[in-house]
């Protein structure tokens, strides 16, 4: 029993376990103890791509979802400096694509929209980059918007982990990083994806969206209406809501 | 180690996908979406994996290049700005072509790409594939007229297509005879435990700038339980400004593969490769002729050199055109055949490399000196140098001085000294490590090359007083936003609002606030990127804005200046529109 005792790592002060194999995400979600995310989701495997969840160990800046937890680790993750770059970072994001919230219908459901607010940022800062990207409005059920992706992945992991349909890739580099799809025309609508597949649903921001229900629910009464990322961040699984089906 | 006896090329279809890819884009120019359906079938891969592929490497494209395709290299040493002439620009006039796009006859496309390492040679550029060297207005005015009487480069004068490399400086490396077999033949007799021993009483550590221990990474990867092991050799030269290990390829391959071959006895690999970049495929038949001949002298494939169980053989898999692949992990996948993102690490490629496989990835020059280590002794080696920098390191010299080629110095060589070896006078500023390096100015020349000094992988660029460092600065920001693979977002982002500000900058847009953002941006770049290019990637911005600030300030405007121009904004309401005339200008 005594190396339950030495699996503990602390995180802004706060002593937290851990169990060998964990990331520092994994302890600091299991502890309640909330850490910036948008590329991260429990039960799908970690990427890293987002790095708002950037903490410091010492000198050394990782990314908690991505770094082994181990034990005695001094973590700081809530600092004004590190909230001042994941608010840059949050900004950048918002630039490289055209996120027009107003007339987004993921409006109010949506994770980049909830960091801004939950980080307190109050404008874009850098200049837009107003890049073309295509939009894919061939399924007869979802619609695939690239101006509003922000290279999060999930959707990759999504099909390929947990719809086994491997229906999405990334493809290019730097700013002409692109989702693509993988069927013979490149369109979603020759794709296998259905819009209960996780794929579908996953999509943190409007760039993946299924028609024909953007407001059901009406503004004022959706998910980041009613609850900060913070508290949705702290419940997700996807393992949970698996099951729950 | 319980390795199985049998050749590991299991794992591997016939060719190399990326060759594969390499063959259609040669054979057709670009590859379509059919060609990729078929390659997808041919690998048994996903068509996506395939289209990824095809995107993330600069020299696959999927429109038609032209059947004489130019690319011309864009480095401050062998770039095409020479001597205030756009040489790029110039060809395309009189080509009537435009660059990026491919001429409507098909004849000719001309483009421009990341440094080729010919940054001892002149402004250069590569024409499908093969090197041409020391351009000049009437070297361009030249090739125009052939590609317009349509002389294939066979044909063209055998001069253009030399490389000659001048050694200025010769220490340990590139003095010692080495006679091919010796080295091998002798750790042979140590036994892999004591000729691991050897390469670490040597204290050699990496030469491709992050000076990793070698002794200490090839323990760790022999220690590393796996199936099999390798050994890759990381020739993927692409910091702008290097260019040594081109010239170790072309003059010492022999010892690079005893070096390999050497490694591959301790850590008990049976596959070796060399990950070679693209932009050196002339130096693959080369290097094929090598391998071809120690395998008849039995330095290579089954019972080498008679020992019963050492079984070893080298491929080289040619990259397509991406710096990021210099990364050894990002190296190793796409020696997988996929796009080169870097890996999260841990775990380290010593234990989970190719193909999940214990892997020791090192550099040209490590491999070339392990060889000699292991030939000359570990005294031989480390009674060179300094505390913590053994031996030697090999330099790239190139920019403003009068004898840029290859300079071998012991490490600790003082700056100073170079700068006075290689004829550089009135210099304002050295880039050392190349544009992910250090940049210093006048008052650091009394420093030194070494790991606990200034490191190097081999660029050493000279900026004499007359340069603008902003465009230097400029040249290095597209860069790294040109080579940034796209995975992380202050990367991706980052490098392209860098590139952007400094841009505003140069066209007199900048104001004070711009120098607060540029520092802001580069500290944010450096400490939340996902690998060592972001991490690197605004070092000269840093350095810059400590030793050199006036090469921003200077273009700065005192009063409120608009981010962009106004007037140019409204060129496409213009073209809509079908008016150009006064009241559709701002100005």
């Amino acid at each position: 029993m005594m190396s339950v005792i030495e699996n503990t790592l602390r995180i802004d002060g706060q002593e937290i376990p851990f169990t060998p194999g964990q990331t520092i995400m994994d302890a600091a979600l299991a502890a309640k103890l909330y850490i910036p995310h948008l590329c991260h989701y429990p039960g799908l495997s970690p990427s890293g791509n987002c790095r708002l969840c950037i903490v410091e160990i010492g000198n050394r800046s990782v990314a908690a979802c991505i770094t082994p937890a181990a034990a005695s680790q001094e973590i700081h993750s809530n600092t004004p400096e590190l909230n001042q770059a994941r608010k840059a970072l949050t900004q950048m994001l918002f630039v490289e694509g055209d996120h027009i919230c107003p007339s987004c219908e993921k409006t109010g459901n949506c994770k980049l929209q909830a960091m801004a607010y939950y980080l307190g940022l109050l404008d874009d800062h850098f200049p837009p980059f107003y890049q073309r990207r295509e939009i894919d409005a061939s399924h007869p059920d979802i619609l695939l918007d690239r101006r509003r992706c922000i290279l999060c992945d999930l959707c990759v992991r999504a099909s390929s982990e947990v719809d086994g349909k491997n229906v999405f890739a990334i493809a290019g580099r730097g700013t002409q990083a692109h989702l693509i799809v993988n069927s013979p025309s490149g369109k979603l609508v020759d794709s296998p994806i259905a819009k209960t597949d996780l794929a579908a649903t996953i999509c943190p921001v409007g760039a993946i969206l299924i028609k024909e229900q953007g407001y059901q629910i009406p503004i004022g009464q959706r998910i980041y209406d009613q609850q900060t990322i913070r508290e949705t961040g702290l419940q997700e699984n996807i393992t949970k809501q698996h099951d729950e089906k | 180690m319980k390795n199985s006896c049998q050749h590991s090329s299991l794992h591997l279809p016939q060719e190399h996908f990326l060759h594969r890819l390499h063959a259609l884009q040669q054979e057709f120019l670009h590859i379509s979406p059919q060609a990729m359906q078929q390659v997808a079938t041919e690998f048994n891969l996903p068509l996506s994996q395939v289209a990824a592929v095809v995107a993330f490497y600069s020299f696959f494209s999927t429109q038609p290049c032209g059947r004489f395709h130019i690319l011309f290299s864009n480095c401050t040493s062998c770039g095409y700005l020479s001597d205030e002439q756009n040489l790029m620009q110039l060809l395309s006039q009189q080509l009537h072509a435009t660059p990026g796009q491919t001429r409507a006859d098909g004849l000719v496309s001309i483009d421009e790409t990341s440094c080729i390492g010919l940054c001892n040679q002149g402004a250069s550029l590569l024409v499908n594939g093969i090197p041409l060297t020391h351009l000049s207005p009437d070297k361009i005015a030249q090739i125009a007229q052939r590609i317009t009487a349509h002389i294939p480069t066979a044909e063209w004068p055998v001069e253009w297509f030399e490389i000659n490399d001048t050694i200025y400086q010769r220490n340990l490396l590139l003095t010692a005879p080495l006679v091919p077999y010796d080295a091998l033949q002798k750790a042979i007799i140590h036994g892999a435990a004591e000729t691991l021993a050897i390469i670490q009483q040597s204290g050699l550590n990496g030469r491709g700038g992050a000076g990793f221990n070698t002794g200490q990474k090839w323990q760790l990867c022999r220690e590393a339980p796996g199936d099999t092991h390798y050994v890759v050799c990381n020739a993927d030269e692409g910091e702008p400004g290097t260019f040594k290990d081109r010239v170790l390829l072309r003059d010492h391959a022999e010892a690079l593969f005893e070096g390999m071959s050497v490694c591959a006895f301790v850590i008990g690999a049976k596959k070796g490769f060399v990950y070679l970049r693209a932009e050196y495929r002339y130096l693959q038949s080369h290097l094929q002729a090598v391998l071809a001949r120690r395998r008849t002298q039995g330095l290579l494939g089954r019972h080498i050199l008679n020992h019963l169980d050492f079984h070893f053989d080298i491929d080289i898999v040619v990259g397509a055109g991406a710096y990021i692949c210099g990364e050894e992990s990002a190296l190793i996948e796409s020696l997988e055949g996929k796009p080169g993102i870097p890996r999260i690490r841990p775990p380290f490629p010593v234990t989970h490399g190719y193909l999940g496989q214990p892997t020791v990835v090192n550099n040209v020059e490590t491999l070339i000196a392990a060889a000699h280590i292991v030939e000359h002794g570990s005294g031989w080696f480390n009674s060179v140098g300094t505390e913590k920098s053994k031996g030697t390191k090999i330099l790239s010299v190139s920019g403003d001085c009068q004898l840029p080629g290859i300079y071998e110095y012991p490490f600790g060589v003082r700056i100073q000294r170079i700068l006075d070896d290689c004829g550089a006078q009135n210099v304002q500023a050295v880039q050392i490590g190349g544009p992910a390096g250090k940049l210093i100015n006048v008052t650091e020349f009394d420093r030194t090359i070494s790991f606990e000094d200034i490191s190097t992988g081999g660029s050493f660029l000279v900026f004499g007083q007359p340069r603008d460092l902003l465009t230097i600065h400029r040249n290095f920001a597209h860069f790294f936003a040109h080579e940034s693979c796209g995975f992380c977002a202050p990367c991706r982002v980052g490098t392209q609002l860098l590139k952007n500000n400094l841009d505003k900058i140069a066209e007199g847009r900048g104001t004070t606030y711009d120098i607060e953002e540029l520092k802001q941006l580069s500290s944010l770049i450096q400490h939340h990127s996902h690998c060592g290019l972001g991490h690197t990637a605004a070092n000269h911005v840093m350095d810059s804005l400590q030793h050199f600030p006036q090469a921003f300030t200077a273009h700065l405007k005192q009063h409120f200046t608009a981010q962009f121009d106004l007037d140019q904004a409204l060129k496409n309401a213009r073209q809509i529109t079908h008016r150009d005339d006064a009241a559709a200008h701002l100005d």
